[in-house]
């Protein structure tokens, strides 16, 4: 019995203390034991997200625009071989 | 008895009527349409994004999200055009969908170069690394490849290209629900695909939005590039017209 009554505190016990250290890690962390200065953050911390998300946004301006200048250059060269191939057809009907 | 050589001309009204003389070029209208969305996607939406909530653990960067997933998904969209024109040239032989595969192929390989791309930039900053080689981002990059070889086949394939080509959009978008469901299948950093059906209202109607944008874009282009391939076809046949006169002559 004594067993028993035992075990179940310690149960009770470790119960306690991972109820304790999940709610602990809920919440930030506060600089209670020591002052980390910013610089010494991991370097994920310590990057600027907003190059990165203008970047990001460039991408899409510039690869679509780029895209459609492409497009625009081949069909432009596309046009003018077939105003050359019909005046090319209509100089050979006439002969 | 030889048989006598064809020499109906190809006129460009039977291609359509944006196959006319002098309209190789982008029409008005597309290019209205163009800037309009333009004005949506780079002007109205930068503004609904930087409105919307931020992400609790990933703050600012996850702003790339508005723009990154609604690529992919115009990507996915793409390789399923590509995938079904060319099913279609493999069984029908119609030039038609070998040359809307092709359209939709070299889109493909444009909006998957968009995700390659701003995937990292994000990952850089949520994850603390460019790239990793989880099952997401490997399979994004096969899908990518795949398209960009079925654009060299169809270039340096030489004859019997379109065919294997098509064969290979058909295998791409064969590959896409794979992609789409990586992320629930294997352990990945990306996050999975219950994050959009999920979205807070604030992040989801700029999402959609976004997406919306995209696919007229990609609609707009699709057409446009398209009807560059019907020209080239129009002048390929001229030029073999042009040939049998001469032979004749």
């Amino acid at each position: 019995m004594r067993h028993f009554v035992r075990a179940v505190i310690l149960a009770a016990l470790v119960l306690a203390a991972g109820v304790h250290a999940g709610s602990a890690q809920d919440r930030p962390q506060a600089a209670q034991d020591e002052f980390v200065p910013v610089s010494e953050l991991p370097q994920t911390e310590q990057l600027p997200a907003a190059p990165l998300v203008i970047a990001a946004y460039s991408v899409f301006w510039l690869l679509p625009f780029v895209y459609l200048w492409t497009l625009q250059r081949r069909m432009a060269a596309v046009d003018r071989e077939l105003s050359d191939l019909r005046q090319r057809l209509g100089g050979a009907r006439d002969h | 008895m030889a048989s006598t050589p064809n020499l109906q001309l190809p006129t460009p009204d039977t291609r359509g009527p944006t196959a006319t003389g002098g309209t190789a070029r982008l029409g008005v209208g597309v290019w209205a349409l163009g800037i309009a969305i333009g004005a949506l996607l780079f002007v109205m939406t930068p503004r609904m994004i930087a409105l919307a909530p931020y992400e609790s653990t990933m703050g600012l960067v996850q702003k790339i999200f508005y723009y990154h997933a609604p690529s992919g998904i115009t990507m996915f969209l793409s390789a399923f055009v590509a995938g079904i024109a060319g099913l279609l040239y493999i069984f029908k032989r119609q030039p038609r969908y070998d040359r809307m595969c092709l359209a939709a192929s070299e889109l493909t390989v444009l909006f998957g170069a968009m995700v390659l791309i701003t995937g990292p930039l994000w990952a850089r900053k949520a994850w603390g690394v460019w790239w990793d080689w989880d099952a997401r981002l490997t399979s994004s990059l096969l899908l990518w490849m795949m398209f960009v070889a079925c654009l060299l086949v169809r270039r340096y394939g030489g004859p019997g290209g379109e065919r294997l080509g098509a064969a290979i959009a058909a295998f791409g978008m064969v590959n896409v629900p794979f992609v789409y469901v990586s992320v629930n299948i294997w352990r990945t950093l990306h996050p999975k695909t219950t994050v959009v059906p999920s979205l807070a209202p604030g992040m989801r109607g700029v999402f959609w939005i976004c997406t919306l944008g995209f696919v007229v874009l990609y609609t707009l282009l699709l057409t446009t590039r398209a009807r560059l391939e019907r020209q080239r076809a129009m002048a390929e046949d001229l030029h073999l017209a042009l040939e049998e006169r001469s032979t004749q002559s």
